[in-house]
């Protein structure tokens, strides 16, 4: 059964067709790639995926359920995680507070017993402290706990914020521009990474990406925007032969008359 | 018959003797001041009236530091809870003062904490800085409304108030307030409430209910300021509107900002440092009322972020919060 089933997705600003049209089906273990240029609307598929925005089209199902129009939390409770392309931690919280902290939706203890620290809260607290240091350990973090968020090494926040959002129990993980500023040295390691969170806690990953070597290397299926339409989608060698795809990216006469056109 | 713990095995048990040893001094002190007259009754003005700041600038660090929005009418929550908790005593139910005191300071917290809803529900419904504007508005508000109603005394305000808060109970509510905002900080619920204040976007999309979270800190402030408001108005024996204005918010931002913005310590500290400084300016007079935005001014320039400044002491926090020595590193890709 497939995991996440957009349909016809579609979204403005004023006049401008940020998305047009996006539809995507994943499975339980896919890998999906989401590339183009600048501006293509790739962040904004984000954006409607995780509630940010409300699509004006379409329709976002995950496990079957329906997520358009629901709030945030609730469509992160439902399974739906994402990270940033500009790194977005709890800067001056630990690294261990900020990876509690994304176990907020699957809190069921009140608030009352939170206030006076009555058993479920208790047990509960003590649930999320063992399941956080767990994440931490499995992603190497267990001796940077107790630091500030913001004063680890560039590399470390961007691992920090996937545990962050596994914390989240989802079922499908979204990664805007993992390996963003990164050398090449340092994105073989990225891709390792990935392919490691996904065996680990068996889950489809979308990503978006600039680094081609990233996207290339460990994508089995990319699918392409352009001006907010999807131009093409498949595997990353028949992407990589695609005439319009080559068009989007490296322009030709033609896109460059029918720009000046319109 | 029941089994007492043995001293040592709390001591033991909670790892944090400072804690322990200072509710337990504290206990002993508010208690034996009074009965043996240790110190003059100045002196245990000045340490209720400790007592009372520290609830406040608590209360206030809970929205101010911990969660990052700005207050500013706070002592709109203090008036409440210092009228409702002042009629219970000396109006609704004059037979027995001394029984209804503690329930009319709790009544007093729980009145101010609904008009604390209600601005929350108000001002958190849409995103943004809106959160300063409406409490001075709510302040400004509480004072008119208080002027014109004749049956808490309108400008006059109320008079004849009996003298019932102690330092034993002032004690008590410090304890409560500073457990209760404790537990509240290290919940699930308090790291939503700190997310807010770090990245509100981020927060929710790592699934906190924001809009829960920010009325909860919002309400659970209200409430214990109205407690010292009821508590004031026991101490002084007198209310009126003018007391509740923006100087007494201020003097809770000075407070907070002296000691740190999200530190209990800090608030323990601030509130201290600055009723002290406040009854040694005394002989000032009327320029007392300049040097504390000055130094509300000093601060913001040589110590943004107070005493404390997001620090906590060990003592305030819970067990399992304290650091473990971190396991050895697995192989990670």
């Amino acid at each position: 059964m497939s995991r996440l089933v957009v349909t016809d997705l579609s979204h403005a600003f004023g006049g401008l067709c940020a998305v047009q049209d996006f539809n995507l089906v994943m499975g339980e273990r896919d890998l999906v790639g989401l590339i183009g240029p600048n501006g293509a609307g790739k962040t904004t598929v984000f954006n409607l995926l995780t509630g940010v925005y409300r699509p004006q089209r379409g329709s976002i199902a995950l496990d079957g359920r329906e997520l358009v129009g629901l709030p945030q939390h609730r469509i992160v409770g439902l399974g739906l995680a994402r990270t940033f392309q500009n790194i977005r931690l709890f800067g001056r919280l630990s690294a261990l507070d900020n990876v509690r902290t994304a176990f907020y939706a699957r809190g069921t203890s009140s608030w009352l017993a939170a206030l006076f620290r009555l058993p479920s809260s208790r047990a509960e607290e003590r649930r999320i402290l063992g399941a956080a240091r767990e994440l931490l350990d499995a992603f190497g973090l267990s001796a940077h706990a107790h630091e500030a968020a913001g004063d680890l090494p560039y590399g470390l926040q961007r691992r920090l914020e996937i545990a962050r959002a596994l914390a989240t129990g989802p079922r499908l993980l979204a990664l805007d521009e993992p390996a963003a500023g990164m050398n090449p040295a340092e994105i073989q390691r990225m891709m390792e990474f990935i392919l490691w969170v996904r065996e680990r806690f068996s889950l489809p990953i979308l990503l978006i990406e600039h680094q081609m070597a990233l996207v290339m290397g460990i994508c089995e299926r990319i699918v392409v925007l352009d001006a907010g339409r999807t131009i093409a989608t498949g595997t990353p060698a028949a992407i990589r032969d695609d005439p319009a795809v080559l068009a989007a990216y490296l322009g030709t006469e033609d896109t460059h008359g029918a720009a000046a056109a319109d | 018959m029941m089994r007492v713990p043995s001293a040592a095995i709390l001591w033991r048990r909670h790892r944090t003797p400072t804690l322990a040893g200072l509710i337990l001094l504290g206990a002993m002190l508010s208690f034996g001041i009074p009965r043996f007259g240790l110190i003059n009754e100045y002196w245990q003005f000045i340490l209720i009236t400790i007592g009372i700041n520290v609830i406040l600038a608590l209360a206030l660090n809970l929205v101010n530091g911990f969660m990052g929005e700005f207050s500013v009418g706070h002592a709109g929550f203090m008036a409440a809870g210092a009228y409702i908790a002042a009629m219970g005593t000396s109006r609704w139910f004059p037979a027995d003062p001394a029984l209804v005191f503690p329930f009319a300071v709790i009544l007093g917290g729980l009145g101010a904490s609904v008009l604390g809803l209600v601005i929350a529900i108000l001002a958190f419904k849409t995103s943004g800085d809106y959160l300063a504007i409406v409490t001075l508005a709510f302040l400004m508000i509480v004072k008119s409304v208080l002027e014109n109603i004749d049956a808490v005394g309108g400008p006059r305000g109320l008079l004849g108030i009996v003298p019932l808060t102690t330092l034993p109970w002032v004690c008590g509510w410090v304890l409560l307030s500073i457990w209760v905002i404790r537990n509240l900080v290290y919940s699930r619920f308090g790291r939503g409430i700190m997310a807010v204040r770090e990245d509100v976007v981020a927060a929710n999309l790592v699934g906190v209910h924001t809009r829960e979270v920010k009325i909860l800190a919002f309400v659970v402030s209200a409430f214990f300021t109205g407690v010292a408001g009821g508590l004031f108005a026991h101490l002084l024996q007198f209310i009126n509107p003018r007391m509740f204005d923006i100087i007494k918010s201020t003097e809770m931002l000075v407070m907070v900002y002296l000691g740190g913005m999200g530190s209990i310590a800090g608030s323990i500290l601030g509130a201290s440092v600055f009723t002290v400084m406040m009854e040694l300016l005394r002989p000032l007079a009327a320029w007392r009322m300049v040097v504390m935005p000055l130094i509300l001014v000093l601060l913001m320039l040589f110590r943004p972020r107070g005493i404390m400044g997001l620090t906590e002491l060990a003592c305030f926090k819970p067990r399992e919060e304290l650091p473990t020595p971190p396991a050895a590193l697995p192989p990670v890709p």
